[in-house]
């Protein structure tokens, strides 16, 4: 079985830094991590190969700092990793980011792909439908268990009030959630074997063979208008009120900010 | 693509085997706004089996017309039959937008649509309006984990497209004497577009398994004074669909379960809205909630530590203000009540 595992290298932070111009964020001085559900994802995958065996390939978009997630990828036990890096990417919205992920995984084989559902510094849960779209394949999003089965694969999917237990053929792309699994640490054993056997790829635009005008700014459909920082916490308010205008104060308050 | 061509504002309207989604009346909601500011027609979207009360919603609450799909095929969700449905009616109808809730459904099939229409889709919004310049839609989402707000446009694809957050925005009043145009649709879809099989579907009674996990929080502490007195809590808490926790003292006194206990020796909680009664609010305490989104803290004493980091301070006592609150929450769910 042959299974792509979708990464991004997220900001570990909630620091926010915005380019003023161009209304972006600042993603260096940032430390970085794996984005969260990818992990789960990468941890999903890692154990279909651990039971049925598999070829694991990691496909990130990224810049080249994003070879340390990558890294740790290859450590935790994925086989091969390609990080797919140009300037002609930048200021991807998630179409484009999807468009270029796809294109790249058109250069693979693949029986299942996997995605996190979403990314901590968007938290859009796009990229994952739209990969499955544009490579015409079957979705099903948060994903909390996979099963392999004579004809495919069996996977629960969750919903706000239960899950659904749903039967698929392959090839199928499959968004994780945390509820899937508990991420694997990296393996010493792997840890040496990536400096010694594994190599990171790097694929550039034309490598993908990607039409340029669906890619990075000028390939997105959305753009930032204005994006503005959260007002700090000051100093609260006090309340000096007789208790049922208290309430009614209170209440328009969690209304006014959308918490009920 | 002429810009030109597309009229119109859609809502998908969210339905879950038979039952009409609560996002789908407060989409009609704002998108009766949106569509009066462009002054074009607001269309429900209603892809289902066995429909016909649910129509009768939607025109009640505000939509200038109803398409209908109704199909044995589509009466429970599956990406496939829905994105298909939905793909070859905005193609063959041209909406200017396309609202659909930022649902677990509304996740799944809101991206799927926009690829498949190679047009962009800004997730989760929390604030819809019109460029007056241009008429183009205005999207505005946090990201981040809320730390930012962007505004976002689709000024060069049609449909403009955006997932809503559940509970943002208000339905319309209900008014049963409306009424409206009601298309039902002919459909080509066959069990082989559909690339998945449904097993089972299971309904959870969501459990919830720690208090660091919960999105409100109703805390008590020295000043609550007795084991009874967390009753009036709890209330408020189940109202508001979180917990209930509690400071050490209330923890030494037995009045509330150990596991329940905020701060530093207890759990480090960073809730939506954490509500503070009778908490004084020792730095041991404040260790474990100040990180909270949203901080009432309710206290007899305006300059208790508590007041200082709580966003509204109200000096008064918990047993009067909370009762209040309660009586004017359920107040407001039954308004809401479709």
């Amino acid at each position: 079985m042959n299974i792509v595992v979708c990464l991004k290298q997220v900001p570990d932070t909630n620091e926010v830094k915005i380019d003023q111009k161009t209304g972006t964020l600042i993603r260096e001085g940032v430390p970085s991590i794996i984005n969260p559900d990818d992990k789960n994802a990468l941890e999903e995958a890692l154990r279909l190969k651990d039971s049925n065996g598999a070829h694991v390939t990691i496909v990130s978009m990224g810049p080249p700092q994003a070879q340390i997630a990558l890294r740790e990828a290859l450590a935790m036990g994925a086989d091969e990793a390609i990080l797919v890096s140009d300037r002609a990417f930048a200021g991807s919205d998630t179409l484009a980011t999807s468009n270029t992920l796809a294109a790249t995984i058109r250069q693979l084989d693949y029986d299942v792909i996997f995605a996190g559902r979403q990314a901590i510094d968007g938290d859009t849960a796009q990229v994952g439908p739209e990969i499955a779209e544009l490579l015409g394949l079957p979705q099903i999003t948060y994903v909390e268990k996979v099963e392999v089965i004579n004809s495919g694969l069996k996977v629960r999917k969750a919903w706000e009030d239960g899950y659904e237990d749903i039967e698929v053929k392959t090839p199928v792309l499959l968004t994780a959630i945390k509820e899937l699994n508990e991420p694997r640490y990296m393996n010493i054993k792997n840890i040496f074997g990536m400096y010694q056997e594994k190599e990171i790829k790097t694929w550039n635009a034309d490598d993908i063979e990607a039409d340029k005008t669906v890619l990075g700014l000028n390939g997105s459909p959305t753009k930032v208008k204005k994006s503005m920082t959260k007002e700090p916490k000051g100093q609260g308010e006090l309340i000096q009120l007789p208790p049922k205008e208290a309430a009614q104060f209170v209440i328009s308050k969690l209304k006014e900010n959308h918490f009920i | 693509m002429s810009i030109a061509d597309y009229k119109g504002v859609w809502v998908f309207a969210e339905q879950r085997d038979g039952e009409l989604q609560k996002i789908a009346l407060e989409l009609l909601g704002e998108g009766r706004r949106i569509a009066d500011k462009l002054g074009v027609e607001l269309t429900a979207l209603l892809l289902g089996d066995k429909t016909d009360n649910m129509v009768k919603e939607l025109v009640a609450f505000g939509a200038d017309k109803v398409i209908v799909a109704d199909h044995p095929l589509l009466g429970h969700f599956t990406t496939d039959g829905y994105a298909k449905v939905i793909c070859e009616l905005a193609n063959e109808r041209k909406p200017e937008v396309i609202f659909i809730g930022a649902s677990y459904l509304g996740r799944d099939l809101g991206p799927r649509v926009s690829a498949r229409l190679s047009t962009g889709l800004v997730a989760d919004c929390t604030s819809l309006d019109v460029d007056e310049e241009n008429n183009n839609l205005l999207m505005t989402r946090p990201a981040f984990g809320g730390n930012l707000m962007a505004t976002i446009v689709c000024g060069d694809h049609r449909p403009q497209m955006a997932t809503v957050r559940p509970g943002v925005f208000e339905k319309l009043t209900r008014d049963a004497n409306r009424s409206c145009p009601i298309e039902k649709v002919t459909l080509n879809l066959t069990d082989d577009d559909i690339r998945t099989n449904t097993l089972e579907v299971v309904k959870v009674a969501q459990v919830l398994a720690d208090i660091a996990d919960a999105n409100i929080i109703v805390s008590g502490g020295r000043g609550v004074g007795a084991k009874e007195n967390f009753a009036i809590l709890e209330t408020l808490a189940t109202s508001l669909g979180g917990v209930v926790g509690g400071s050490r003292a209330a923890v030494e006194n037995g009045w509330v379960d150990k596991s329940l206990q905020v701060g530093q020796t207890g759990k480090t909680v960073r809730p939506n809205v954490y509500i503070a009664c009778g908490i004084s609010g020792a730095i041991q305490h404040l260790a474990g909630m100040q990180e909270s989104d949203f901080i009432i803290a309710i206290n007899k004493d305006p300059s208790a530590p508590i007041m200082k980091v709580a966003n509204l301070a109200i000096a008064g006592d918990y047993s009067k203000v909370i009762p209040e609150m309660i009586a004017q929450i359920e107040a407001i769910k039954e308004n809401n009540l479709i």
